[in-house]
Formats: structure tokens, C-alpha cells, sequence
């Protein structure tokens, strides 16, 4: 921040966004049309959350000859970045925006999403909040459709407003070929190769609510419902719980414990009867 | 547990794990490596063994070998004349003098790695050990593995993981207990180390070792939180002015209503009060509330469009809720309980039996009785009317045999087979999924 305001208090004063948007910690912003700064109307309200807006807005445009001291550049410089990133959020949405944030985001510049079953897949900035100072920056992973902390400490202080919370979605809306396809493939935590237990029973519970969606979605006539089903674990293996299928789920579950345990059962019969 | 006790300060084995990007490996006692029984196999997965493993012991190379060593050793002067270049194909070597030759020409590199790979597999032998996993739970509570980035796991501390086994096929990656997933290390020095030096196993053994840690969040989402405001505060502040919540909401016009962040929402819209049934205070001794506390209701990104939900039926709408979710009842995955309440039978033979008895205890003991007559006469009314009162029990299971005929009886008997073994086996075999066997 400090070379910042050295730099601009030097005569070279053009092109603000352009370096703005170059320099270190701000790869996520893209850079907004001159025209969609000059128009008023994309600003409304904005010269109330902004201090020094005037001034700030002028910062942005590159007509800024206001002779003042350091200190007062200082915030206006600060405010400037403000105004920036909050009329970011609002340029982002338009067609153009989008268009600049889907290059990006081909280019994984946002990074890429650091659970490993969804195999490097690009992120997206995201807010969870519109209103700045609430929340910083998450990145938003379309193929798990989470939300994860920016990995670089020098983005987790990126206002979250600046992206707003509707961005990735209107995204994907806009251009619905780039949904990338869900996988069903998930971790499955082992011990010595066995499952554990917690976290299998985990697994097919939420296997049965992934089931119970798609026969809604089904019902609903909703295309591309459809998962990948593809490498990695699938816990459907042996379905059970929760499914309506407890009799097979059991069976499959039994047939496991039998190939291990097989002269068990006979004991486990007797056991039964004489209680 | 320390190695530096008995040896020099810096041995192979601290300075190995001092390298940058080593930061997850536990220092490997030196008791552990010299019992032979802990590197049964390992012999011949490692090139040059003997020499790697002498290596990690800071033991002077040579001498103990055979005498066809020592012969080499006395050939080693020829050796070092001769050097590399002077290997033409005239010379006929025996096969000895070959693999004494490498061993001059590329002792350092090749023996270094070979070491390295050595350490990685006994590294992830000692990790499921109980020193070893001391070390690790150590570690572990100074966070020197780092968070887990999702998130609604709100920081939860992780742990280093191998996608398998088999060393050199994947690095290591990073177990959350908050949302059982694996995430790759943030830091890209990490995509250097070996996924098998720390082994399938040992992510869930080191949960199911210590219960009792402390896997919520909380303490730390307080800290976060403070640090994601204080941070953009620090970077917005626009002297010091504070915006006031008018002027926020002005800016925010026409998404203002339903946009306060998401971690708020939830409180306010939660449907109180959803009043659960007992909460089972650990499920195959894992303590309820360390199971998945990042997942579940208020755990799940709800994607927005102007603080509207986007509808499941949308092509774009959430499909992957299922991921991050958890039921509320936590009973619901108990299964063994489960089966039990439907099947009769004792969980594990314990003697807290299911459903029926619960009920009549809360009626005082006359009252009791009756209760439990109850339960099991609605079980059993549907196919045999015949039995009445007293000795409710044994009328019971010959009802259950009746009806179902053998079927019933024969499941309950498998299922019965598995759930004893595993008491025999202790807390381990309990812990451990019988479906696992046909799913591997």
C-alpha cells in the first residue's frame, strides 16, 4: 500500500484502473468499461457510501488535479479503491462484465478449488454479503458448489462486496453450458482398508437424500439432473438406509459380512433363539 | 520420543524433517525403526535397503555386510582410479563390481532417495502407532497442518492424508474431521511429498484414538470472523467514519431485504423449536458431536441471486446439497439401532435395549411392565393374537420366528454374527464398517 501511494503521487497519474487492476492482490477484479464509469446511473447511491466520491470518482477516471497533501491523497486514494471494487459488484452482472469475469475464469485465475474430488475445477469470487465490511472474499467452486477461503492470505482481505453474493450464480445462469457436470464421487475415509463406520452410514444417508432429490427432480421433469458417474468412490454400492430399499441394502451389507465372517452366521442363530 | 536424546543434534532424521515442505512429518523414533518387525516388507519396496536404512540411522555405511562387502571394499581403490568414464565395454565387470560401482558413482542420490522413500513408508507405519500418533495429535494441536478451507468448517483444524497407500501415485492431501472431504494443501510445496508416507489409515484412526478432542469450531469462527472484519476494516477504513446502517442499506437498494450475510440468516428463519429425541452421546465410539460438525443444516451454501434462493429446478440450481448435508437427528444414522428397534435384538449386546424399554422406564416399574407389554403386543398383534401377557419375551421372539418364518430369524442371526465379533475385537473392530469388505 505504501509503494501505492508513492507511485501515484509521482505525475504519472493515467490509466488508474488499468494499474489497479495489475497490481499484486488484485488478480481478482477485472477491469470496468470507461463508459460504464461515466454513467451515472450505474453509480446511484454510491457517492453516499463513499467518502470524498468527487474526488475518488475522478481518481478512477484519470481526471483527478485536485492539489492536496499527502495525507488527504492518501484517503482519497483509499476511497478510490473503495468506489472501485464497489462499482465492480454492479459491473460484473452486466454482459460485459460477465464476459470479462468468464475469461478469468477460464483461465483459473481465481485459482481452483482445493477439494481433490472436484480435480482442480476453476473457482469464483464470491461475497456472502452485498453490504461492505461485513465479510471478505470466499471463492465458489461450481462443481461441489461450495464455498472455500482464498488461499492466498494477501485475497482473504478482499471485501466480499466487491463480488457480491449473486455474481457466480448470474453467471451460470447466463451461460448454463458451462455448468460443469456433478459428481457423485466422494471421499470415503478407511482404516486398514475398512470403511468406517460413522462415516459410511454418513455417506448413505446423504446418498439417500441425493437419491430422494433426483426422483423429485425426476418428477419435476427437470433435465440434467443426471450425475457423472465417474472415477472415485461411489458409496452407492451398497445403498441402504433411508432409501425405501432396506431389505437390499441389507442383504448387499449382510453378503459383505458373510464373505468375511462366513461360519458366524450359524452361531449368531443359535444365539438368537436362545434369548 | 525424541531422536536427538542419544544422537548428534541434527540427524538424518531431524534434518529430513526440517526440509521445507517436510513440516507434516513426525520425527520416527529411532527405537522404532531398529525393531525389525515394524519394517517387515518394506525390503523389497525400497532400492538399496540396507544402504537407506543405514542412512536414517546416522550409521556409518559398511562393515556389517558380508564378506563379499568386504571384498568390494578392498576393490575400492581400483573403483575410485578407475572412475565412471573409464567403464568401457571391454571391461567385463561381475555383477558385484556393477552394483559397486553404482553404489561410488551415485551413492548420495540415489541412496538419498531410497532413504527418503524408506522414511515416508516406516513414517507411515509410526503414525498409527501410539507414540507416533501422540506425536502427531501434538501437531495437530499447534495447527502445524494447517485449516481446513471450506468455509462453513469454520477452520477446523486438518490432518496430512494419502489418497492410498502405494508410494509415488499421489501427494499428500488434507483430511477435514468437519466435513470429511480431502483438500489439497494450499501450499504448493506440499504437491512434493508422498500421499502414502502418511497413509489411508491414519486420518481416521487418529480421530477414532482421541474422541474426546474438541472438534467444533467455535472458539475459532469468533476469530475468524474478527479477522475478516478487521482485515477489510483496516484496508477500506475511509478515515474514521463509520457507515451508518442507513447509508449501507441505501446502497444496497434493491437487494437490501433479504441480504444481511448468510450466517445470519439462519438463526433468524430456523423453525424453533424442532425438539429432537435423545441425542446418542457417542455412535460406534465416536462422539456425537465430532461427527461431521461442519456438515449439516446452516452448514450448506445456499446460492443467491439478489438474495433470492436459486430454485433446485433450475439448470444451474444446487444439485450438490446432498455433499454437506447431515441429518438433524443424529439417530438417524445410528443403523445399528436402527435394525435393532426393527428387528429386536440388543445392539452390541448392550444392556440398554432398544425403544420398548426406554419407553417403560419412564412409567416407574409397575407401570413399567405394562408399557413394555404394550410395545411388543403392537409388534406382534399383526400375525399372532394368540399370546397374551406374562412372559413376554419368549412369546415375542416365537412371533417374530412365526412370522417372518426363517427369513427373519436368519438375518437377525447374521446381523448378530459381525456385531459379536466385533466386541471381541475390542474398540477397533467396532468402529470399522462390516459393508467394507464387499464395497473393497
Amino acid at each position: 500500500m505504501e509503494e501505492f501511494a508513492s507511485e501515484t503521487d509521482s505525475d504519472y497519474t493515467s490509466y488508474w484502473r488499468d494499474w489497479f487492476v495489475s497490481s499484486r492482490g488484485n488478480e481478482y477484479f477485472c477491469e470496468i468499461d470507461e463508459e460504464y464509469l461515466t454513467d451515472r446511473f450505474n453509480l446511484t447511491g454510491l457517492n453516499t457510501e463513499v467518502h470524498y466520491y468527487q474526488h475518488a470518482l475522478d481518481l478512477v477516471n484519470d481526471v483527478f488535479d485536485l492539489d492536496c497533501d499527502d495525507e488527504m491523497r492518501e484517503a482519497i486514494e483509499k476511497s478510490a479503491r473503495h468506489l472501485y471494487g464497489l462499482v465492480h459488484a454492479r459491473y460484473i452482472v452486466t454482459t460485459r462484465g460477465l464476459a470479462k469475469m468468464l475469461d478469468k475464469y477460464k483461465k483459473a485465475d481465481f485459482g481452483k478449488c482445493p477439494r481433490v474430488i472436484c480435480d482442480s475445477h476453476p473457482l469464483l469470487p464470491m461475497g456472502q454479503s452485498d453490504i461492505p465490511h461485513q465479510k471478505a472474499v470466499k471463492m465458489y467452486c461450481a462443481k461441489c458448489e461450495d464455498i472455500y477461503n482464498p488461499k492466498a492470505t494477501r485475497h482473504a482481505t478482499i471485501d466480499g462486496a466487491y463480488f457480491g453474493s449473486s455474481f457466480h450464480n448470474i453467471l451460470f445462469q447466463v451461460y448454463p453450458a458451462l455448468i460443469p457436470e456433478k459428481s457423485r464421487a466422494r471421499h470415503m475415509p478407511r482404516v486398514f482398508g475398512f470403511k468406517v463406520h460413522v462415516a459410511a452410514a454418513l455417506a448413505r444417508w446423504q446418498d439417500g437424500v441425493r437419491v430422494e432429490q433426483q426422483r423429485g427432480l425426476r418428477e419435476a421433469g427437470v433435465e440434467n439432473a443426471a450425475f457423472l458417474e465417474d472415477e472415485g468412490e461411489v458409496a452407492d454400492e451398497e445403498d441402504g438406509f433411508g432409501q425405501g430399499g432396506e431389505q437390499g441394502g441389507e442383504d448387499s451389507r449382510e453378503g459383505g459380512c458373510r464373505g468375511r465372517w462366513g461360519h458366524g452366521g450359524g452361531e449368531g442363530v443359535k444365539n438368537v433363539h436362545e434369548s | 520420543m525424541s531422536v536427538t536424546s542419544s544422537q548428534s543434534p541434527e540427524s538424518w532424521i531431524s534434518s529430513f524433517c526440517s526440509l521445507i515442505g517436510h513440516e507434516y512429518f513426525a520425527e520416527v523414533s529411532e527405537d522404532f525403526i531398529e525393531d525389525d518387525f515394524n519394517l517387515t516388507g518394506l525390503q523389497s519396496q525400497v532400492p538399496m535397503y540396507k544402504d537407506a536404512l543405514e542412512m536414517i540411522l546416522d550409521v556409518e555405511p559398511s562393515e556389517t555386510g558380508s564378506s563379499a562387502i568386504s571384498d568390494e571394499e578392498e576393490e575400492e581403490e581400483d573403483d575410485g582410479l578407475l572412475g565412471e568414464e573409464q567403464d568401457e565395454p571391454g571391461r567385463r565387470r561381475t555383477s558385484h563390481e556393477t552394483r559397486r560401482h553404482m553404489r561410488a558413482g551415485s551413492d548420495a542420490s540415489v541412496i538419498e532417495s531410497s532413504a527418503e522413500l524408506l522414511y515416508g513408508l516406516i513414517h507411515a507405519r509410526f503414525i498409527t502407532s501410539r507414540p507416533g500418533i501422540q506425536q502427531m495429535l501434538e501437531k495437530y494441536e499447534l495447527g502445524h497442518f494447517g485449516h481446513c478451507p471450506r468455509v462453513f468448517c469454520s477452520g477446523v483444524k486438518v490432518l496430512p492424508v494419502g489418497r492410498t497407500d502405494t508410494p509415488g501415485q499421489e501427494t499428500v492431501k488434507l483430511f477435514c474431521p468437519g466435513c470429511l472431504d480431502v483438500y489439497t494443501p494450499p501450499n504448493s510445496r506440499f504437491q512434493a511429498v508422498d500421499g502414502a508416507f502418511f497413509g489411508t489409515t491414519f486420518g481416521c484412526l487418529f480421530f477414532m484414538t482421541f474422541p474426546d478432542l474438541d472438534l467444533s469450531p467455535r472458539s475459532l469462527r469468533h476469530r475468524t470472523a474478527e479477522e475478516d472484519s478487521s482485515a477489510i476494516t483496516a484496508q477500506q477504513n475511509n478515515s474514521d467514519t463509520v457507515v451508518t446502517a442507513s447509508r449501507s442499506s441505501s446502497l444496497t437498494l434493491p437487494s437490501a431485504p433479504g441480504m444481511p450475510p448468510t450466517a445470519q440468516i439462519y438463526p433468524t428463519r430456523k423453525e424453533e423449536p424442532i425438539i429432537l429425541p435423545e441425542q446418542p452421546a457417542t455412535i460406534n465410539g465416536m462422539a456425537t458431536s465430532n461427527v461431521a460438525p461442519g456438515l449439516g443444516k446452516g452448514k450448506i451454501y445456499e446460492p443467491r441471486i439478489y438474495g433470492f434462493r436459486v430454485s433446485e429446478r433450475a439448470k444451474g440450481g444446487p444439485r450438490m446439497r446432498w455433499l454437506r448435508s447431515k441429518p438433524l437427528d443424529i439417530n438417524e444414522i445410528d443403523e445399528s439401532r436402527i435394525w435393532h428397534a426393527k428387528y429386536g435384538g440388543d445392539p452390541d449386546g448392550d444392556p440398554v435395549a432398544p425403544v420398548d424399554e426406554t419407553a417403560g422406564e419412564g412409567n416407574g416399574d409397575g407401570d413399567g411392565d405394562g408399557g413394555g407389554e404394550d410395545a411388543v403386543m403392537a409388534s406382534v398383534t399383526g400375525q399372532s393374537q394368540s399370546q397374551q401377557t406374562e412372559g413376554i419375551s419368549v412369546p415375542a421372539g416365537q412371533g417374530q420366528g412365526q412370522q417372518g418364518a426363517a427369513a427373519a430369524t436368519t438375518v437377525a442371526g447374521r446381523r448378530k454374527a459381525p456385531m459379536r465379533r466385533s466386541k471381541g475385537r475390542g474398540r477397533m473392530g467396532e468402529g470399522l464398517d462390516g459393508g467394507g469388505v464387499g464395497g473393497g
